[in-house]
């Protein structure tokens, strides 16, 4: 099972530059612990340490935000896309 | 250092007036890696906040996928402080993560004046650079 899966700039050092890789996973929480043990140090950038899916990120499935597919429990099948999104936020306080 | 047309600066500035009290936002794409601003795109502030702004999630997608599709990225992103001065908080430190972007403020608290700065942030470490207006 291979799912694609978009890196964003900031991301690319945990990658080697790579602006997409391969992963694979059932559900999103376990794309991202694979994306994890070859990419070591990315799921702390994603989930935070309560383990929920952190503010600073938006993670697409299929162009939808998983915060209204099941966040980290999506269900992932073969040839889904992943894309992975710095949030562009901000504010005067 | 940020260089940008006058063109551009003033439509930043006209966005930024015309979303007052709330704040602005959006951003000028360039061909990747040259650092030059060529795309105005304004975007929708989804929190419709005097103190916070956002984009809408799917506008953001909509937006990156766009770009990767021109061989663009973020040169600037821009958004307004309306009651305080144009440098960034300490929220915009934490969400910002685009290491090649120029961060620009602007301040609308002053009816008269537009204070407009721009700033590189990295790593958590704020970095005011001049801005050149061409």
């Amino acid at each position: 099972m291979a799912i694609d899966v978009k890196i964003p700039t900031i991301l690319r050092t945990y990658t080697g530059g790579a602006k997409s890789v391969e992963a694979n996973g059932a559900t999103l929480s376990a794309l991202i612990d694979d994306l994890d043990a070859n990419f070591e140090g990315l799921k702390g950038r994603l989930i935070t340490d309560d383990g929920s899916l952190h503010r600073f990120v938006n993670i697409y499935v299929n162009d939808e935000d998983v915060r209204f597919l099941g966040s980290l429990d999506t269900q992932l099948a073969d040839g889904d896309a992943v894309t992975i999104l710095p949030a562009v936020a901000g504010g005067s306080r | 250092m940020l260089r940008l047309s006058r063109e551009f600066h003033d439509a930043i500035v006209a966005h930024a007036r015309q979303d007052h009290p709330d704040e602005a936002c959006g951003v000028i794409a360039g061909p990747y890696g040259s650092d030059e601003p060529t795309r105005f795109i304004p975007m929708l502030n989804a929190a419709r906040s005097p103190t916070f702004y956002e984009f809408d999630s799917a506008d953001l997608l909509a937006l990156y996928k766009e770009m990767d599709a021109n061989d663009e990225e973020p040169v600037v992103i821009y958004h307004s402080h309306t009651a305080t001065e144009a440098y960034p908080s300490r929220t915009d430190i934490s969400y910002a993560s685009e290491p090649n972007a120029h961060y620009v403020l602007v301040s609308t608290r002053e009816e008269q004046s537009t204070e407009f700065r721009s700033f590189r942030i990295v790593d958590g470490l704020v970095t005011e650079e001049p801005v050149e207006v061409v």
